[in-house]
């Protein structure tokens, strides 16, 4: 166990390293930062002091180990537009975002697993089908266009709900959340269905599977011959064990939430990493896109790693095979 | 298509004459669904592909758009005479004219995509299970590594490095698509690898390149052509949101999801068909896409014969 997860460890370190080669050298090679550090009506001179004082006269294995002893510092260069450390403005916008991320993950199960509950029960009646056909629209249909019909018909035609920003915030338990205040909940509830749509659809697909299967097996027939009421052996006995599979599945998509969510707020204007990343990419920001690949290529690493680590409880056969490799 | 009309033929006559294709063909009509999704497929790309002779206007040349036509709600009449069925966009195109040639660049862009991801993902694919050992571990390391992150997540980590531009797209695209070639290519070329007939090739003395191309790899083309179209729909929906994000293709390159960005300023003051007929096509171009593509996999897999 303690030989598997070391050799995980290692190839995370790895992978980050070589995620910091790819994003550094993409960005300062392929594109020129000249061009996006000074302004065009600089002269030479000023263009020669800017390079100077970047230090983008030197090799570039030289500029890269500058890079990296920075990183490892926790200093990822200063935003042109903002003047701040490019990390620091990550990090401030990054509550935004999980909290977006958290509420969506929360709205998936609490639709999906009623929705899936009852279509695995009845599965040959009207809603049943209707909501599996809903639930392949939610795979297949683009998010920001569901994002943008959610815009048209709740905020512009409706006029019910707010179509951007965060509303107020409040502090609950040392956390500042939109969750805490009534405008808050009004601004989430359309960019955190939006993000959710996907999870739903799979959530309802992992519930109807699993319902269905557990329905036939002979815990079922027992508590059935036993006299329970459908209700009990629904609710207690299928769903209890039903359930731990489901929330480790919805759970593992918290990193593909947060890269969704870059869609999402750019739609809803959230004041999340994700506007900020595409925001700094249209403002040419290179040391917070730089920022915030590391910091997002972080935040996967680990979660994967925490993915393999619990597979490999759950499942020794994963361990075994891996250390034979 | 042409194979409807044998429908109508007798039985033994249409045994008589009955080749893989037209079996193939035959099993997949079978479906309405995915017939009539394959009917508007076909009628979406024939619309984009003549656009230049069916559209009412040019909408990029600018001696044939008046600014005066702006905004205006669909059905309206346009300056020079014709009608304005989808009405007009901010700087007074007709929107069924600019979006038939946005399908273009659009369609153009995801088919471009997928077709060089899936020439690499297969070449990667069919290397690795063929060679094996070491080989395969690396690059199935890679494939696996890169499936650990969204598509999404890669292409737009991509154009964050490489910047606006067309040719950037497809770059970004095809990196973020081809391990999904290569994991299909190599499961199904492992299956293959182990059957009877390679190992009688290999023993007439054939080269590996002759196996691996004339014999591996048409056995091994089924499951890729369902992944391609799969991949192809979500290539042109992916291409169509970073658009919109305002960090894919660039003005000068109107296909849909720029068509949807430029009318989203529009949609909170009420002028939502700018907006939502672009969307609305390339909603239907994609979900076409995804019906054939589902139904050509219940048709190409073996295990579903009857």
């Amino acid at each position: 166990m303690t030989v598997f997860i070391i050799r995980r460890l290692m190839q995370a370190v790895f992978v980050v390293f070589l995620m910091s080669v790819i994003v550094f050298f993409g960005v300062n090679v392929i594109g020129n930062p000249i061009d996006m550090l000074v302004s065009p009506d600089a002269d030479q001179q000023d263009i020669a002091e800017a390079i100077a004082r970047l230090g983008l006269d030197r090799p570039i294995h030289e500029q890269y180990w500058r890079f990296l002893m920075g990183a490892l510092e926790g200093d990822l260069g200063r935003s042109f537009i903002f003047g701040e450390p490019a990390l620091k403005l990550i990090l401030a916008h990054m509550p935004a975002t999980l909290e977006l991320a958290f509420a969506s993950l929360v709205m998936a199960l609490v639709i999906g697993i009623p929705l899936g509950l009852y279509a695995g029960l009845y599965p040959d009646g009207i809603a049943s089908r209707t909501i599996m056909a809903g639930s392949i629209l939610g795979f297949s249909l683009p998010t920001f266009w569901v994002g943008l019909m959610f815009i048209m018909v709740f905020a512009v035609m409706l006029g019910w709900l707010p179509s951007t920003g965060r509303g107020d915030t409040a502090v609950i338990l040392g956390i500042e959340t939109s969750l805490a205040t009534r405008d808050g909940w009004s601004h989430i509830l359309m960019p955190a269905l939006n993000l959710a749509l996907t999870n739903i659809a799979l959530a309802i697909r992992l519930t109807r599977a699993g319902v269905r299967e557990a329905m036939g097996q002979d815990y079922v027939k027992f508590a059935r011959a036993k006299g329970l009421s459908t209700r009990r052996i629904v609710f207690v006995h299928v769903l209890k064990n039903i359930m731990i599979p489901i929330v480790t599945v919805i759970g593992l998509e918290f990193g593909a939430l947060i890269a969704f969510s870059v869609i999402t707020e750019t739609i809803f204007a959230w004041p999340g990493m994700g506007k900020l990343l595409i925001d700094s990419i249209i403002q040419l920001d290179r040391p917070v896109v730089v920022a915030y690949l590391m910091v997002v290529v972080l935040l996967f690493v680990l979660i994967n790693l925490i993915v393999d680590i619990v597979y490999s409880i759950l499942d020794p056969r994963v361990r075994l095979q891996d250390q034979r490799s | 298509m042409s194979d409807l009309s044998s429908e109508g033929q007798p039985e033994e006559a249409r045994a008589a004459v009955e080749t893989p294709f037209r079996r193939f063909a035959s099993e997949f009509f079978e479906s309405k669904v995915a017939t009539a999704a394959l009917v508007l497929l076909s009628l979406i790309i024939a619309l984009s592909l003549l656009a230049p002779w069916i559209t009412p206007q040019n909408p990029y040349d600018l001696a044939q758009v008046d600014v005066l036509d702006g905004r205006l709600p669909p059905g309206s009449q346009a300056f020079a005479g014709y009608t304005m069925w989808l009405g007009s966009d901010g700087a007074g195109r007709d929107l069924f004219s600019a979006i038939l040639y946005g399908l273009r660049i659009s369609l153009a862009v995801g088919v471009t995509s997928g077709f060089i991801a899936l020439l690499i993902g297969m070449g990667v694919g069919l290397i690795a299970a063929y060679a094996g050992g070491r080989v395969e571990t690396v690059i199935m390391r890679v494939v696996d590594l890169q499936l650990s992150f969204p598509a999404t997540l890669v292409a737009l980590m991509l154009v964050a490095i490489l910047g606006k531009g067309i040719d950037k797209i497809i770059l970004a695209l095809v990196v973020a698509q081809w391990a999904y070639y290569a994991r299909t290519v190599r499961a199904s070329a492992l299956v293959e690898r182990r059957k009877e007939y390679v190992e009688a090739a290999a023993c007439l003395g054939l080269s590996h390149g002759r196996i691996v191309f004339r014999h591996i790899l048409p056995n091994c083309l089924a499951p890729l052509i369902v992944v391609g179209t799969v991949q192809v729909a979500s290539a042109i929906a992916l291409e169509a949101t970073l658009s919109f994000l305002g960090v894919g293709l660039p003005q000068t390159e109107p296909s849909l999801g720029v068509l949807i960005a430029n009318g989203f300023e529009y949609m909170m003051s009420g002028r939502y068909w700018i907006s939502v007929f672009p969307g609305l096509a390339l909603l239907l171009t994609v979900v076409t896409i995804n019906l054939v593509g589902d139904h050509l996999r219940d048709v190409l897999n073996p295990r579903l014969k009857r």
